[in-house]
């Protein structure tokens, strides 16, 4: 079994009465990419903080790579890279000098720092911006700077908090891709995103959290099968089709059939069989469609049907 | 490498990065090389012709009281620039690295007093060319600025706190308004204490800045032949009563002010 790089376990913190982790447990492996989502407010950047020595927990602990952060802080701080949710930059200095400072302050030495900064300014296409105060910076030129700040050391973990928040398509793509290429060198990453999307692009795996604790987690796949899993959709063109077409989605259904107007949609377990001999007896019984599939559903809609469940839980229980 | 030397190391660089910063924005330039010069011609214009001095030149005596007041004002800037730094993003990077946990205060103390030699050259140039001269030896001369440059790094001790405890960088001009604009009016900076009342002539011979000034003047020998001998021992002794005010003002605010930016840094 590969090296537990990030292991958390029943991690509890509270700002006041905000109860922003409530019992939250983590692992990655080493070489592995971890993506945790959550809603705004989820527990999310509270998490990244104590993982990276930043904030102190009130109860559980958190180790990486085998050191505990509440007890050899420096250590930890030594092996792991940060790019927080807001961009950690000097607006007054330059890309290069942004980058050669951390170098320094990391103890490289002043040579090592200067001949990393450019590397990095050359890797994350900022070798034009490097000789500009980072203040005209856009927000995916301070964040690609601020991703290379995490990277200046080389660290065998590193947590990226929502890193492509606020940014356009595009300045996400290019991040996603900068992203990748880190992973694919093996370095150990942890993730926190709102974007269902770019957790099933980058992560290996995904854990769902809300409230400050794991409601769900798993692969993209799982997770989606986890949560209703596919569905048959139909249109047909007569409204006086409905009942027959009813009958035969019924049959195949792993649930109730929902009708709106003239599209029927049916929960099915094992879809495409489900669809084809749904469409064979739709084709038998004389009637005619205009449209039909297989939905499956988004992971942005497993997300919301995971947190929904949550909040409904909770409900009840208080 | 060992610890200290790291936390050498760290706040070397952290000074580094303010002096970069002074290059890009000139306001702070501004504050540290023209608005003294401004102060010296005014004050010695204004003031040095109405203002008589028995066998002396009011402008040679005005001239180290200026020198005082606008190093104590310098430290304005090491409150204001931790302020800012504190709200700024680059300070969660600094939380993150696995530097030396003062480096970020003592770098800012260290830079201001790069900014009060700069202040003090450019100054001292402008005094020279109202009238101003240094009267005594070059060993005496250094010791003034020297003393100045010190009894100015205590007090950016005291504002790095302020600057450290305030919700805002704005907040700490008036802080600095509040306290260092009596500190250094209510003093023999502009005039000597001996006409003021009572009360405000005790104060003044006890405020440290008062003292600073004197002992300014004694090493530069600004002070007017045939000036009566100050009477109240600070002004007597102002070397050692402003040596005195360093060291307990370093020893009290240095570890309040590391303390409470480790606090601040931790955020729990
Ligand atoms: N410094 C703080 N003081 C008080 N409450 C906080 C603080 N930081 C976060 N919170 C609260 O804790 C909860 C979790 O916040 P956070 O970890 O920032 O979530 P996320 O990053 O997932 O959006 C939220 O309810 C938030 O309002
Ligand atoms: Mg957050």
């Amino acid at each position: 079994m590969a090296l537990q790089m990030i292991s958390v376990r029943g991690l509890e913190k509270s700002y006041g009465d905000v109860r922003a982790l409530t019992g939250l447990d983590l692992d990655v492996a080493e070489g592995s990419v971890l993506g945790v989502l959550g809603p705004n407010g989820a527990g999310k950047t509270t998490a990244v903080s104590i993982m990276t020595t930043l904030l102190r927990a009130d109860a559980g602990s958190v180790s990486i790579a085998g050191i505990d952060v509440a007890e050899e802080p420096s250590r930890v701080r030594s092996i792991i890279g940060l790019s927080g949710q807001y961009a950690a930059v000097d607006e007054h200095l330059t890309g290069f000098e942004n980058l050669d400072l951390i170098g320094r302050l990391y103890h490289l030495g002043n040579k090592a720092a200067r001949v990393r900064a450019n590397e990095l300014l050359e890797r994350f296409h900022l070798t034009e911006a490097g000789s500009r105060p980072v203040g005209g910076y856009s927000g995916g030129m301070r964040r690609r700077l601020d991703l290379a700040g995490a990277l200046v050391a080389k660290p065998r973990v590193l947590f990226l908090d929502e890193p492509t928040t606020g940014l356009d398509p595009r300045s996400r793509n290019d991040l996603w891709d900068v992203i990748r290429e880190l992973v694919a060198n093996g370095t150990t990453l942890l993730l926190t995103t709102q974007y269902m999307e770019e957790a099933e692009q980058l992560a290996d795996e995904i854990v769902v959290i809300d409230s400050g604790r794991k409601i769900a987690q798993g692969t993209a796949e799982t997770l989606k099968t986890q949560t209703g899993g596919d569905r048959i959709e139909v249109r047909i063109d007569s409204e006086l089709d409905r009942e027959k077409t009813e009958r035969i989605l019924a049959s195949v259904a792993v649930g109730e059939v929902v009708v709106e107007g003239r599209v029927l949609s049916a929960p099915v377990s094992g879809g495409p069989r489900a669809l084809s001999i749904a469409l064979r007896n739709i084709d038998d019984a004389g009637i005619d469609l205009s449209d039909a599939g297989l939905r499956r559903p988004t992971l942005d809609e497993v997300f919301l049907s995971l947190t929904e469940a949550e909040t409904h839980q909770l409900k009840e229980a208080g | 490498m060992n610890r200290t030397r790291l936390a050498f190391a760290d706040g070397f660089n952290i000074a580094r990065r303010n002096m970069i910063k002074v290059r890009r924005v000139p306001e702070i330039l501004i504050s540290v090389l023209v608005t003294p010069v401004i102060l010296i011609v005014m004050f010695a214009y204004v003031f040095g012709g109405a203002i008589d001095i028995d066998g002396g030149s009011y402008r040679e005596f005005l001239v180290a009281g200026v020198f005082a007041m606008n190093v104590v004002f310098g430290a304005t800037f090491t409150g204001a620039g931790l302020a800012e730094d504190m709200q700024k993003g680059i300070i969660d990077r600094f939380r993150s690295l696995p530097m030396s946990r003062s480096a970020v205060v003592f770098g800012r103390t260290a830079s201001d007093v790069v900014y009060n030699v700069l202040t003090l050259a450019v100054m001292a140039g402008a005094g020279l060319l109202v009238g101003w001269r240094i009267n005594t030896s070059f060993f005496e001369a250094a010791a003034g600025f020297l003393l100045l440059l010190g009894f100015a790094y205590s007090i950016s001790w005291v504002m790095a706190l302020v600057g450290l405890m305030v919700p805002a960088p704005e907040a700490v001009n008036n802080a600095s308004i509040m306290v260092l604009f009596p500190l250094t009016f209510l003093a023999n900076t502009f005039v000597p204490a001996d006409t003021m009342p009572t009360a405000l002539r005790v104060f003044a011979e006890w405020n440290p800045v008062s003292a600073v000034a004197q002992a300014t003047r004694e090493l530069f020998g600004n002070i007017p032949a045939g000036t009566p001998e100050p009477t109240a021992w600070p002004l007597q002794n102002p070397v050692l009563y402003t040596v005195i005010w360093m060291v307990v003002l370093i020893a009290v605010f240095a570890p309040l002010a590391i303390a409470r930016y480790r606090k601040v840094a931790a955020r729990s």
